[in-house]
């Protein structure tokens, strides 16, 4: 079976490349594009390490064929400084301590940027229910949700 | 493994029906990618229907709503209208996994894998809706509830797809409610899950109803019994126990890991008591 | 020459929360995790596995599997020599490489369900897939036993013919499932209880949890022609790793570098190989890289998840409150091999608290499971979770107060605790106090709402520690340390680098070197790296202040009393300050070359005086009680860090091993089937908090400081998990009025307990 041919746009950039049928956007990512900042923790959609926002959308790149993204835009927490310049998400979990080995910490930034795009005042019960599907077994959440809702006020300040 | 993304509905039909192996379709992934990664199924090809507008449309029909099979629970939520017309089938829908599963899951995928666990079909089964299925016969609607026969066990023939479903109009003072039982607050698949919707007229009184239960048999379950416990009613205490004792004669569970015999059937008949009133509240307020 | 401590410090680093300095490259995705690393050439490992929890290896055809276009090596248990038995430590455990070769790769019999049996590197991932479908292994498949107490019965099932049991007098002279019977004991038992005019016994029973670190094993190999060999992994302790590998392979230690990569969390799970040998044995035979990663599946089937425990625990109090007698029976699954934390489990027990009479005996018993790997405070949660519920219902019964009832029996300094030592300055008093003092405690309660408390408690440890500190040419420091930082070390050792060189935090730069950069380091675990770190840097910089001292001496011709380094410079004393200006550690940099050469120290210790340190845990929950699902409202920590580096991180310890005790107490636990399969193998169904779970998690940071420290720290990663359980039971039991005996108290169970009492309604 030969390969897809896929031509998408990853942070911003066009990129090609080929895929076999069951690889996943997450396999993709990672083994082809050498973009590891996305995560494997399931495979199964349960953990949330490996999010990216696809076509807006926040999603599990493990349950994403590499062959579905022909034409879409993805975004990773590869794109989320804007050069120099990090995000006051990332500033923030810095700032805070909001990780610790920081596995589970690319799919919680993405994940929680996708959250302030939507809602620039969350609550705290809000931020929990959007974040249940990012694991984190090093931080029980508690400075994570801080910093999301520190961020959230500060860029509300503007 | 071949990969097609047909963008008709014939065409999907027509690669399936020819398929010689193994075929699945392919909406949002959430099922299908987490069985194969795990060897449960190795499909010789993969129809995805994304591409198909049918199957990514809500579109209002003759007073009801038409949901196309691919529309992903997050779109669901965002529609401005749905979810204060069928607020019971727009929350099951999202409480399918996790924000970025719901980014992707289906309620055609959710029917379609076939789980009596499945969080979207008890809301959809107590809605009364109808799946538009489309096949090398042509089109037939089904009532949902006839659509999964058994665990992987469905109705469709060869061929066959769900293309969308139909959310029938709705008379004044209607509303309905979805709840499950998960042992977290997140992230779990369904140990009892229960979806009523009813209608009420201007005193209160329940004059219609659909109750359904998922998790507590081989397929997802219409209880009539449980319906007819509560028409002619204003869900008062009586009546709330013979609806509790309605949905528990209906369960026939299984004990596994996530939940065992008498516990599923002891939370069905609290879920479906609460789900009941909360449909009731938001019924009354409509 | 006069040298001043750090101590005190104007604008010190250490106690502030600083920046990590890698933090920068985790929240971009730059940092590089175990699977994150490739190498040009590479092949794909993948480990065959026994589906069957106990079988006797009859035979393997790799044949097939070799014949494969693109399969490049396959091995088997032939390609690891036997080693004899040998016992060493590793973590706070021990273990034997006879045990450690067969668990990384089966020999005569599989011995759980998931066992490596055979393992293949190949040019892709679906190659190696099909190459091991290809493997055709005859199994005689035996009979089996999971709970360890069914595998003291006789006649269970018997894991190892040449297993018998030590601590047992006279030695016996069958084989059994039991490894070890070890005992503690002060005072006369017997004579205690007659004094209690209280006695309560309870068993209790916990179920198998795993660590759940998110990031699975990894590890890539390289093995070259001349014997030498790189690994890169993720682990807990790269110098263990090169230990192992180089034991298991035949290999010069010498030969063999390991490079950590970043950690994706381990909590005692990645002190252990598991791939690592493997990837080596397939590169040596392939002459190519060979990369494994574990899928989750097998994480959970494969690694070392903790031990399923029955306990026992008998106490005896006076009516006002002291706790006169106290003995407890551990009985804990070691896994397919022995050692598990049972001993531990049994020093733990009752350490908290000033008993004259203790008695605990504990049985380290294999079974047909993974064999366990630490997790965070091993044996302690399980042990403390049963002390804390027995003392729990002592407050109940004498209708005192569960604060005070420990504060009246709680271990001081002085208190010769029943495992051994008498403790120092130890802080579990000022723990108690401070949940005491906080507005949860007095925050009222609802019907079906329970408060609980409990204490524990972790020894802690030192060990073997080589930091090196260099002074760059421009006056920044490199710090190279050798023990994997799972959260937030580097920030901490920077912090104490800082303040003893004086030089600005973000002028220090840390690294975790290879095992070709430094001398021995035991590894992270025991709550050591920050305690051993800093000590090791006090040491290094105590040789870079000397040598600068020396340096200054020559340079303006003085005696060495002429001079001190105090407050980031070579100072002149007296008379001297009038011809000579300080210098700082910037100024010699300069002149480096000049005055003798590189500037640096390296601290080489084997770290004493680890401090215990004491927790007190507070949590309020809510009980449905037509389901019963239990949710966690409010939670506080108090634990004794005896000096906080940095309290961000310090704070982060607590916070997260209260919530890995949530997930125990609640709803994790492995689920066997009758044919001792795993059900739940994935985070789908091994149900760990997630954020809507739990609540914030309030700290409060004691510290009394440990004196054997510079700096007065205690190891503060381990305690925090051990009085989660015991405080959530007691929560139960303030909430529905049942003691719950059993881990984890998942819905099903609690309600069927609430409908027993007729107690299902709201």
């Amino acid at each position: 079976m030969a390969k897809h041919h896929i031509q998408a746009q990853v942070n911003g950039d066009e990129v090609e490349f080929l895929c076999e049928t069951e690889e996943t956007l997450l396999d993709v990512l990672r083994d082809t594009l050498n973009m590891t900042g996305s995560k494997e923790g399931c495979s199964s959609g349960d953990c949330g390490a490996c999010s990216v926002m696809l076509d807006g959308r926040l999603v599990c790149s493990c349950l994403v064929l590499g062959c579905e993204v022909g034409g879409r835009r993805i975004e990773t927490i590869e794109g989320m400084a804007q050069g120099e310049k990090l995000h006051p998400l990332q500033q923030r979990f810095l700032e805070h301590a909001a990780l610790q080995c920081g596995i589970c910490t690319p799919g919680v930034l993405v994940a929680s940027k996708a959250l302030l795009e939507r809602n620039s005042n969350p609550t705290e019960t809000e931020v929990r229910y959007w974040l249940a599907g990012n694991l984190c077994r090093c931080t029980g959440y508690d400075k994570i949700v801080t910093a999301v809702m520190d961020t959230a006020a500060a860029m509300r300040k503007g | 493994m071949r990969y097609e993304a047909p963008g008709t509905v014939e065409g999907a039909v027509a690669l399936l029906a020819g398929a010689t192996g193994e075929a699945r379709v392919l909406a949002g992934g959430t099922d299908l990618l987490v069985q194969m990664r795990a060897d449960i199924v190795d499909p010789g090809l993969i129809v995805d229907i994304k591409k198909i507008p049918e199957t990514r449309a809500i579109t209002e029909e003759k007073g009801g709503w038409r949901i196309g099979a691919a529309v992903t629970g997050a779109e669901l939520k965002e529609h401005p209208k749905l979810k204060k017309v069928w607020p019971g089938v727009v929350e099951a829908a999202n409480l399918i996994g996790s924000t970025q599963v719901q980014g992707r899951a289906t309620m055609g995928g959710n029917l379609c894998n076939g789980s009596p666990a499945a969080d979207s079909v008890p809301a959809l089964i107590a809605a009364g809706a109808l799946a538009t299925l489309a096949g090398p016969k042509g089109r037939r609607d089904l009532p949902v509830e006839d659509v999964m026969l058994g665990p992987r066990r469905l109705a469709l023939e060869k061929g066959e797809i769900v293309v969308s479903f139909l959310l029938p109009p709705r008379p004044p003072r209607s509303s309905d409610a979805y709840l499950r039982f998960i042992p977290r607050t997140e992230m779990d698949i369904a140990v009892v899950g229960a979806g009523v919707n009813l209608t009420v007229d201007g005193s209160g009184i329940v004059t219609a109803a659909r109750v359904s239960l998922g998790a507590v048999a081989p397929r997802v379950l219409l209880v009539p019994e449980a319906a007819q416990a509560i028409i002619g009613s204003r869900l008062d205490k009586p009546a709330q126990e013979r609806l509790e004792a309605a949905a528990r004669a209906a369960c026939r569970p299984i004990d596994d890991k996530r939940g065992t015999t008498e516990f599923r059937i002891d939370v069905a008949a609290v879920l479906t008591r609460r789900a009941a009133l909360i449909a009731l509240d938001r019924a009354r307020t409509s | 020459m006069a040298e001043t401590t750090t101590n005190g410090h104007a604008q010190s680093v250490v106690g502030t929360r600083t920046v990590r300095p890698d933090g920068v490259d985790k929240v971009t995705g730059r940092a590089r995790f175990g699977a994150d690393f490739n190498l040009p050439g590479q092949l794909i490992g993948r480990v065959l596995r026994s589906p069957h929890p106990h079988a006797r290896i009859v035979s393997i055809d790799t044949s097939k599997a070799e014949a494969l276009p693109g399969v490049k090596a396959v091995i088997t248990r032939a390609d690891f020599a036997d080693q004899p038995s040998e016992f060493i430590p590793a973590g706070e455990m021990m273990m034997n490489y006879k045990d450690v070769v067969r668990n990384v790769m089966a020999r005569e019999k599989a011995l759980y369900e998931g066992h490596a049996v055979a393992a293949v590197a190949a040019t892709s991932a679906a190659v190696a897939r099909r190459a091991c479908k290809l493997i055709d292994v005859q199994y005689e498949v035996l009979p089996h036993v999971i709970d360890a107490v069914e595998a003291m019965q006789p006649g269970a099932p018997l894991l190892h013919d040449d297993l018998f049991t030590v601590g047992v007098e006279p030695r016996p002279d069958k084989p059994s499932n039991v490894a070890k019977k070890i005992e503690i004991k002060q005072g006369d038992i017997e004579a205690g209880f007659q004094k209690a005019d209280l006695v309560i016994e309870r068993e209790f029973k916990t179920a198998p949890v795993h660590q759940g670190y998110i990031e699975p094993h990894a590890a890539l190999a390289t093995v070259s022609e001349d014997g030498t060999a790189e690994v890169w992994c993720s682990t807990q302790g790269h110098f263990i790793v090169r230990a192992h590998c180089a034991r298991l392979l035949g290999l010069d230690i010498g030969k063999v570098r390991v490079t950590a990569s970043e950690i994706g969390g381990g909590f005692g799970g990645k002190t252990v190989v598991y791939l690592e040998p493997l990837a080596l044995a397939l590169s040596k035979k392939a002459k190519r890289p060979v990369k494994m990663v574990m899928s989750r599946e097998e994480v959970f089937k494969a690694s070392g998840p903790t031990s399923g425990a029955t306990v026992r625990v008998k106490m005896g109090a006076t009516k006002d409150g002291k706790f006169v007698a106290a003995t407890a029976e551990l009985k804990y699954q070691a896994g397919a091999f022995q050692g598990s934390p049972v001993q531990p489990g049994v020093m733990c027990a009752f350490a908290p608290y000033d008993i004259e009479h203790v008695y605990v005996v504990g049985y380290d018993v294999v079974s047909n499971r993974p064999k366990v790997a630490a997790y965070r405070a091993p044996g302690a949660p399980i042990s403390e979770y049963a002390v804390e519920s027995v003392v729990d219902e002592i407050a109940k019964k004498l209708d005192i107060d569960p604060i005070d009832l420990r504060m009246q029996n709680a271990a001081r300094e002085g208190t010769k605790a029943a495992y051994g030592p008498k403790f120092g300055p130890i802080g579990l008093e000022e723990t108690l106090n401070a949940v005491k003092k906080t507005e949860h405690w007095n925050a009222p309660l609802r019907k079906w709402q329970g408060r609980g408390v409990a204490s524990g408690f972790w020894f802690n440890i030192g060990g073997e520690t080589c930091v090196s500190l260099t002074v760059n040419e421009d006056g920044t420091v490199s710090l190279v340390a050798g023990t994997p930082d799972i959260g937030g070390l580097r920030a901490s050792l920077a912090a104490v680098a800082a303040d003893e060189l004086g030089v600005p935090f973000d002028k220090v730069r840390p690294i975790i070197g290879d095992t070709g950069s430094l001398g021995f380091n035991f590894l992270t675990g025991g709550s050591r790296s920050a305690f051993s770190g800093s000590m090791a840097i006090v040491e290094a910089a105590k040789q870079i202040k000397a040598d600068l001292c020396a340096r200054a001496c020559k340079m303006w011709e003085a005696k060495p009393e002429q001079v001190e380094f105090s407050d980031g410079a070579v100072r002149p004393l007296g008379a001297l300050a009038e011809k000579a200006k300080p210098m700082t550690i910037a100024d010699f940099a300069r002149v480096a070359g000049k005055t003798g050469g590189p500037i640096g120290g390296v601290g080489r210790i084997n770290a004493q005086g680890a401090g215990p340190s004491f927790g007190t845990h507070l949590v309020d929950l809510e009980v449905d009680p037509e389901t019963g699902r239990a949710t966690i409202l409010r939670y506080t920590v108090a634990q004794d860090a005896g000096r906080a580096l940095h309290p961000a991180y310090v704070e982060g310890q607590y916070q997260g091993g209260a919530v890995q005790g949530i997930g125990w107490a609640l709803n994790e636990e492995y689920i066997y089937g009758a044919d001792g399969k795993l059900q739940n193998a994935g985070f789908l169904d091994y149900r760990m908090p997630v954020a809507s779970d739990v609540p914030m998690i309030d700290t409060v940071l004691v510290e009394v400081a440990n004196p054997k420290h510079p700096y007065g720290v205690r190891g503060v990663g381990e305690t925090p998990i051990v009085p989660p359980l015991g405080a959530i039971a007691n929560a139960m039991e303030n909430a529905t009025g049942i003691r719950f005996t059993e881990l984890p108290m998942s819905p099903p169970k609690v309600l069927k307990a609430l409908k027993e009492k007729g107690l299902n309604k709201a």
